[in-house]
């Protein structure tokens, strides 16, 4: 117990971090996930293409190969750097390569999402003179939004835990990399484990409870 | 039923796979025994560190696996027939591998320090290593360490050699505010080195050598150590904590490399093109075998 | 494309606009291919030099494979240990004894609750302050992919049980078989194909997380891959994330082919009354399912 207090401030700048990237990680990954699937979906062969080789190469890479080659392939070998502070730059990487890897996955829920629209309510919206974008906007999406809250609460609440493999991109910073610090330096130590994961599970579990809740209330019956 | 049946025979495959994997075979009282009578033995280098130990084909090569090489030779009685087993030992499971037994001995960059020393038995050390800082070859902004303030350098996981630069004594030295850059090893150190996202690495001097002659020999990049080193780091054999036995045999032996010339050979061998370093004369003074 | 349920059938007009839209989106993604070549090509990455390794033998038989084995010794280990683990505490969760159910549901929600690399760093030092020094990387990876897979997987057998209708086990008590029985008879044997293709989707994720053994030192294919030929042939380090990168999608995409596979099969089949449950990582079934690396 003594050592979660005494390494207390240490790991919660750690934890901030990790609560940092992953609401950066939300916004990027979800407007990702979307341009994702509106390519998927899209009339365009070549768009559709695009997009599934998109999301069969990223989605298939186990994640901390995507975050390792962001720091030392993208920023240390082609040269791509956000920022001359290491730090930001380390951060930006990070992101880069959590969003990318994300975004597939918000980008399949979305997909199933519309998968679950009955085909038979397009065809109805059309038969009543609906254009495209009428029936997207008023019979599909509002439909296939309510079949995907819980999905990408999932997907959401995995990223958060996710963001513990920054250090894979050499951003020493997040709990994770604090964790192993101190047990280098302390040797393992039980209560700081249980504190990161109730700190997790403190921003995981409401994430969980509210996309359930949200997404019994908005079901549609069918 | 087929499926459940299929299940069990994998996991029935896995596991004597895994128990295979850890059985062993007649165990010896020391490795000096195990060398001299088994003539086999397991040796932990490091695989990714250029010119110390690096794996290029199915064995690693460098400064570090000559002088095993060497020391396993005398350890026989100068007989070459012993059957050696490489093994990577990385910085994070050196200690771990000796204590189990999946390494017999280790030689890879291995500095002996007071807290290593509960843990481990080290034999030598069989050559004294500095501190010293690498840059771009084209940088003249960094010409001394106390140049780093302000600079961007690398913090590898697992080593300390940047808290000697941005942490005042006893941990550190010179205390100075430098930026850090994370990294998992050396080598991508380098890599961010090269790529302009970070100023300098700082460590060993034959690793830092090691890299600057890979670099130049492959033509991949252009690297300069400064030559002004700030600490010693005296390079052990690793024993298993107790083997004193064999840490006194391993001690005959770095004599006897040292006095019949091979240290100095094997030393230009591996360092000769790097600047700033110069082969020693003479064996370093041994830690007590403890 | 009528069968989707966004567009109808084009028209004369849409079919215009579409292959404009085409013309538009095979110059952008040109652009973009092009781009990258050109960055690629400042940096010197097309050079021969560092693509050579590659086509030699030994860097494949000194490398390459013997990662692969250590990335499909601790991905067999825990993809066994995790079936397991799921089928136990699955149907614990279904006992009808409050104190099996419980506890057995506690354990369940909480390691799918924990970020996989803070539990396995955990067990990795955990291990020799409990045990005794010695090398717990591959325990502890294969550990820590046990009770995180194995808890998702409880999640999947859970849900293939229930998913089977109550007519089948209605019948089967009926028949005068016990509890045991209409499990291991009827259940079961149903829920098993309905499950198979959540299963192997859950399988692709534990083998991609068995990467995270890099970080604790674990001799795998990316540590290979990612560390030792990058260190050996200087420059060689987005050649050497190229080549361990399509191994990997390569092995996952054949997991998930078969994940296809096995859901098209249990679909015809007619065997079963259950229809397939849902791969956990697409469609959440809870909190934390499904997805991590």
């Amino acid at each position: 117990m003594d050592d979660l207090i005494e390494y207390a401030p240490d790991l919660a700048a750690g934890f901030l971090v990790n609560v940092k990237i992953a609401l950066v990680c939300a916004v990027i990954s979800l407007v990702l996930g979307t341009v994702l699937v509106s390519f998927r979906v899209s009339p365009t062969p070549v768009l559709r293409a695009a997009g599934t080789v998109y999301v069969n190469v990223v989605r298939n890479t186990p994640l901390t190969l995507v975050l390792a080659f962001s720091a030392l392939g993208l920023s240390d070998t082609i040269g791509l750097t956000f920022s001359d502070e290491p730090s930001t730059n380390g951060f930006w990487l990070v992101v880069l390569g959590l969003s990318a890897y994300t975004a597939t996955f918000v980008g399949e829920a979305l997909r199933s999402g519309i998968n679950t629209v009955p085909l038979g309510q397009a065809e109805a919206a059309r038969a009543i003179g609906l254009t495209f974008l009428q029936s997207l906007r008023l019979i599909i999406l509002p439909q296939a939004f309510r079949a995907v809250v819980a999905p990408l609460g999932s997907v959401m609440i995995a990223m958060i835990k996710n963001t513990t493999v920054a250090l894979a991109a050499g951003y020493l910073a997040d709990s994770a990399f604090v964790m192993k610090d101190t047990f280098d330096d302390t040797g393992v130590s039980i209560p700081i484990f249980i504190g990161l994961v109730l700190a997790f599970m403190a921003v995981t579990l409401p994430v969980g409870f509210f996309t359930g809740w949200l997404s019994r209330r908005l079901a549609v019956v069918r | 039923m087929r499926l459940r049946r299929i299940g069990a025979v994998l996991a029935v495959t896995a596991m004597s796979a895994s128990l295979a994997a850890c059985g062993g075979d007649k165990t010896y009282a020391t490795v000096a025994e195990k060398v001299k009578d088994g003539k086999t033995v397991v040796v932990g280098t490091k695989w990714d560190q250029p010119n110390l130990g690096l794996k290029k084909g199915a064995e690693p090569e460098g400064y570090d696996v000559d002088v095993a090489k060497y020391v396993i030779k005398e350890l026989a009685g100068g007989a070459d027939d012993v059957d050696i087993t490489w093994k990577e030992s990385a910085s994070s499971n050196r200690e771990a591998f000796l204590a189990n037994g999946t390494v017999d001995i280790i030689f890879a960059s291995y500095s002996i320090t007071d807290s290593r020393k509960e843990k481990v038995t080290f034999g030598g050390p069989y050559v004294v290593a500095h501190q010293d800082v690498m840059v771009r070859g084209d940088d003249t902004a960094i010409t001394k360490p106390t140049d780093l303030a302000g600079k961007r350098i690398c913090q590898a996981a697992g080593s300390n050699s940047y808290k000697r630069i941005t942490d005042p004594p006893p941990d550190g030295e010179l205390d100075l505010d430098a930026q850090l850059v994370g990294a998992a090893n050396y080598s991508e150190c380098v890599a961010k080195l090269t790529g302009n996202n970070l100023d300098a690495v700082t460590t060993d001097d034959l690793i830092l050598a090691g890299f600057a002659t890979q670099a130049a020999e492959q033509g991949g990049g252009n690297f300069k150590i400064l030559g002004q080193p700030f600490t010693d780091e005296k390079y052990g054999v690793g024993l298993k904590k107790g083997d004193t036995a064999t840490c006194e045999a391993v001690n005959k032996a770095i004599t006897k490399m040292y006095s019949d010339g091979t240290a100095q050979q094997l030393f230009t061998k591996w360092f000769g093109k790097a600047q700033g370093l110069t082969a020693p004369t003479s064996a370093p003074t041994f830690e007590p075998c403890a | 494309m009528s069968s989707t349920v966004l567009f109808d059938a084009p028209g004369p007009r849409a079919r215009l606009r579409n292959n404009a839209l085409t013309l538009v989106a095979v110059i952008a993604l040109a652009a973009v291919a092009y781009f990258v070549y050109v960055k690629f090509d400042q940096k010197g990455q097309w050079q021969g030099k560092i693509w050579k390794p590659f086509t030699e033998a030994t860097t494949w038989t000194e490398f390459i494979i013997p990662g692969l084995l250590g990335t499909l010794e601790a991905a067999g280990l825990g993809a066994v240990c995790a079936l397991a683990f799921g089928a136990v505490f699955g149907l614990a969760r279904l006992s009808d004894h409050r104190w099996i159910r419980i506890p057995a549901g506690t354990v369940v929600e909480t390691f799918r609750a924990i970020p996989l690399l803070l539990l396995i760093f955990f067990l990795a030092y955990l291990a020799p302050s409990v045990l005794g020094s010695g090398d717990y990387t591959l325990p502890a990876l294969v550990l820590g992919l046990t009770l995180y897979n194995g808890s998702v997987l409880a999640e999947v057998v859970r849900a293939g049980v229930l998913a089977v209708p109550r007519g089948q086990s209605e019948a089967a008590y009926a028949i005068g078989l016990r509890k045991g029985g209409v499990m291991r008879l009827v259940l079961l044997p149903q829920a098993v194909t309905a499950m198979m293709p959540a299963i192997v989707s859950q399988l692709v994720v534990l083998l991609k997380d068995t990467a995270l053994g890099y970080i604790i030192a674990y001799v795998d294919l990316l540590n290979y891959g990612f560390k030792i030929i990058p260190a050996v042939f200087f420059g060689s380090l987005v050649p050497a994330a190229i080549v361990i990168g399509v191994i990997y999608i390569g092995l996952n995409m054949a997991l998930s082919a078969l994940a296809t596979w096995l859901e098209k099969r249990s679909r015809r089949s007619r065997k079963t009354g259950a229809k397939p449950i849902a791969a956990p990582g697409v469609i959440g079934m809870g909190a934390g399912a499904g997805l991590p690396q």
